[in-house]
C-alpha cells in the first residue's frame, strides 16, 4: 500500500515542481520577448520615472520569490508530513 | 580623472582588507581543526543550517561581476544592464523546484554522484569531471583577471602580485579549512556585500527623498528617456533570448553551487537554503538597480568611463562620491572579499571533481582509503590553485567577460540535462548521460569559438561563422536531445531496475 502512496506523492511533487518551473520560464521568457520585440512599449513610462520595462523587471524578481514561497509552503506543510508518515509505516 | 583616490593605496581599504583577511584566516584556523575527514573537507560534515547555507549560496553566487559589472553596465547603458540582474535571479526557482532536494538526498560530494548513481561510474564521472573542470576554469579566468585588474585599480598593487595574493589566500582557506572554512568565508562575504550594497543604495536614495522613481526620473532628465528603455544591448532578439535561457538554466548546473547542497543535514534544509539564497540574491539585484542609476546620475558617465571603459568602477566611484575615501576603502575591500570567496568556492568544486570523481571513483574504482582520499583532495586543491594563478597571469589584459556567460551556457547545456534525466527518467542510460554532458559542453564551446565574440572581437575576422554571441538557444536543446537519443539507442536494464531505488532515495532520503 505504501508503494502506491509513495508513487502518488512523487507524482504530486513533480507536478507541482514542473508547473512552477514552467510558470517561471514562461514569465521570464515572456519578459525577455517583450524586451526584445516591444522595445517602444517597454520604454513608455507608467508614471514619471517608472518605465514598463523597469516595472515588469522588478515584478519578475518578485514573482521568483512568490513561486518559491508557494513551493516551500506546500512542501513544508504537505510533502514533508506525507513523507514522515510513509517512513513511519515502513518502520 | 578628476580627484578620485582610486588607484592610490587607500589606508581604509588596506585596513578593512587586513581585518577581513585576519578574520577569515582565524576562521580557517578554527575550521582546520574540524577538517579531518572527506565528509568535512567536501561537505562541512553536513552541519551547516539552511539559513547559513542560504547566505553561503548567495556568497558563492554574487561575484564581483554582479556587483561591479552590473552596476557599471546599468550606469553606462541603463535598463539593458538590468536584464543581467533579472536573468541571474530567475535561475534560483529552477534550482529549488528541480535540483536542490534530489541532489541532497541522492549524492555525496559532487553532482556526478547523482548522475552516476545507477549508471556505470567511470564513463559518467569522467564526462562530468570534464564539464565541471571546463566550467570552473572559465569561471576562474574571469574571476582572476577581474581580481588582478580590480586590485590594481583599488589598491595600486601590480596585476601579477594581486593575482598571486588572491591565489595564495584562497588556497589557505580551502587547503586547511576545506568546506567549513569556505562556507564561513562565503557567509562573511555575503553579509559584507549585502550590507555594503544596502548602505550605498541608501546613501543614493537619501539624495532622492528615499524615492527610487525620483532617481530614475533624474537619470532620464540627464541622459535621455531611453535609459529607462531597452536599447542597443538587445539589438538581436534571438541573441537576447539565448543569453536569457543560459542565465536561467545555467544556475542549476553550476558545480560550485550544486556542491553547497551537500553541506546541510537534510532535504528540508536544502529547500530552506534556496529560499534564503533567492531572497538575499533578489534583494541584492534590486539594489543594483539603484546603484547603477545612482552612479549614472551622481558620478556621471564620463568620469566612470575615464577610469575604466567597461564601467567596472562605477560602484566604487559612487561610494567615493557619497561617503568619501573611507567609504571607497570599505567598498573596495568588500569587492576584494567577494572575489576571494568566489574563487575559493570554485576551487573546492574543481578539486572535488578531480579527486572524488576522477581519482577515487574512476582510477581507484571507489576503493581508496579515507586517508588517501583526503590527501588527494588537498593535492587537487593545490593544483587548481596554481592553475588559477597561472590563468590569471596568462589572460592579463584580455577581455574575458564573456567566459562567465559561457560557463553558464555549458552548465545549462551539459550538466542540467544529465541531472534532470537521472532524477526523472527511468530509461536514462550511461550513454545518454555521457552524450548529454559531452554534446552539451562541446557544442557550447564550439559555438562560442565560432561566435562574433571570439571570431570578430578577439581574432579580428571580418565576420563570424555562427551569428549569435550566446550559444544557449542551440546548445541547451542539443544537450537535452543528445541525452534522449543516446538513451533510446542504448538499453541499460540494471539502470532501469534501480530507478525505483533512486526514486525512493530522492524522496525518502538516504537513511
Amino acid at each position: 500500500m505504501s508503494k502506491d502512496q509513495l508513487e502518488q506523492l512523487v507524482q504530486a511533487r513533480w507536478r507541482i515542481a514542473l508547473a512552477l518551473t514552467g510558470a517561471m520560464l514562461a514569465i521570464y521568457l515572456g519578459f525577455f520577448l517583450l524586451v526584445a520585440y516591444a522595445k517602444g512599449a517597454m520604454g513608455t513610462q507608467i508614471v514619471p520615472g517608472l518605465s514598463w520595462g523597469i516595472f515588469l523587471g522588478v515584478l519578475v524578481i518578485l514573482t521568483a520569490w512568490v513561486l518559491n514561497g508557494i513551493y516551500v509552503r506546500w512542501a513544508n506543510r504537505y510533502y514533508d508530513e506525507a513523507i514522515r508518515q510513509l517512513k513511519e509505516v515502513r518502520g | 580623472m578628476s580627484g578620485s583616490a582610486l588607484g592610490q593605496p587607500n589606508p581604509t581599504a588596506i585596513l578593512f582588507f587586513f581585518v577581513f583577511i585576519a578574520l577569515t584566516l582565524g576562521i580557517t584556523y578554527w575550521a582546520a581543526r574540524r577538517t579531518r575527514s572527506t565528509e568535512e573537507f567536501y561537505a562541512a560534515g553536513r552541519s551547516i543550517s539552511g539559513f547559513q547555507n542560504g547566505l553561503a549560496l548567495a556568497g558563492d553566487y554574487m561575484s564581483a561581476a554582479s556587483f561591479l559589472g552590473i552596476a557599471g553596465l546599468v550606469a553606462l547603458s541603463g535598463f539593458d544592464g538590468l536584464l543581467y540582474s533579472i536573468g541571474f535571479l530567475v535561475g534560483w526557482p529552477v534550482v529549488m523546484f528541480l535540483v536542490a532536494e534530489p541532489l541532497r538526498n541522492l549524492g555525496k560530494y559532487t553532482f556526478a554522484d547523482v548522475v552516476a548513481y545507477r549508471l556505470r561510474q567511470a564513463p559518467v564521472r569522467s564526462a562530468a569531471a570534464v564539464s565541471t573542470l571546463v566550467v570552473v576554469t572559465l569561471y576562474l579566468i574571469a574571476q582572476m583577471v577581474g581580481a588582478g585588474n580590480l586590485i590594481k585599480l583599488l589598491f595600486g598593487l601590480s596585476y601579477e602580485w594581486a593575482v598571486v595574493l588572491v591565489g595564495v589566500v584562497m588556497l589557505a582557506y580551502v587547503l586547511f579549512g576545506g568546506m567549513v572554512a569556505t562556507t564561513w568565508v562565503q557567509i562573511v562575504k555575503a553579509v559584507l556585500l549585502l550590507s555594503g550594497a544596502f548602505l550605498l543604495a541608501l546613501l543614493v536614495l537619501v539624495r532622492y527623498g528615499l524615492n527610487p522613481l525620483s532617481l530614475f526620473q533624474d537619470a532620464a532628465a540627464k541622459y535621455g528617456e531611453q535609459v529607462l528603455a531597452p536599447g542597443g544591448l538587445v539589438a538581436n532578439p534571438i541573441d537576447t533570448l539565448s543569453l536569457g535561457l543560459a542565465l536561467m538554466l545555467g544556475t542549476a548546473g553550476l558545480p560550485h553551487i550544486l556542491m553547497r547542497f551537500y553541506t546541510v543535514p537534510d532535504a528540508r534544509a536544502a529547500r530552506t537554503s534556496v529560499s534564503w539564497a533567492t531572497l538575499f540574491i533578489g534583494f541584492f539585484y534590486l539594489l543594483t538597480f539603484v546603484l547603477g542609476f545612482g552612479a549614472m546620475t551622481l558620478v556621471g558617465r564620463d568620469p566612470i568611463r575615464a577610469i575604466d571603459k567597461g564601467g567596472n568602477m562605477a560602484a566604487p566611484l559612487l561610494a567615493e562620491a557619497l561617503g568619501g575615501t573611507a567609504f571607497l576603502g570599505f567598498i573596495s575591500a568588500v569587492a576584494f572579499a567577494t572575489i576571494l570567496a568566489v574563487v575559493a568556492g570554485l576551487t573546492l568544486s574543481g578539486a572535488a571533481a578531480l579527486s572524488h570523481d576522477l581519482w577515487v571513483n574512476v582510477v581507484r574504482q571507489g576503493k581508496a582509503p579515507e586517508k588517501e582520499q583526503l590527501a588527494v583532495a588537498r593535492i587537487a586543491t593545490l593544483l587548481l590553485g596554481i592553475v588559477a594563478i597561472l590563468l590569471g597571469i596568462a589572460f592579463k589584459g584580455q577581455n574575458v567577460a564573456f567566459t562567465v556567460g559561457l560557463a553558464f551556457a555549458i552548465a545549462a547545456s551539459g550538466n542540467l540535462p544529465a541531472i534532470v534525466y537521472s532524477v526523472f527518467w527511468r530509461k536514462f542510460t550511461t550513454a545518454g548521460a555521457v552524450g548529454a554532458i559531452l554534446v552539451g559542453t562541446l557544442s557550447a564551446v564550439i559555438l562560442i569559438y565560432l561566435s562574433p565574440t571570439v571570431q570578430v572581437d578577439i581574432l579580428k575576422h571580418a565576420s563570424p561563422i555562427f551569428p549569435l554571441k550566446n550559444p544557449g538557444i542551440v546548445s541547451i536543446p542539443l544537450g537535452f536531445l543528445a541525452g534522449y537519443l543516446f538513451s533510446l539507442l542504448s538499453q541499460e536494464k540494471e539502470a532501469e531496475e534501480r530507478y525505483r531505488e533512486v526514486e525512493r532515495r530522492v524522496h525518502l532520503g538516504g537513511d
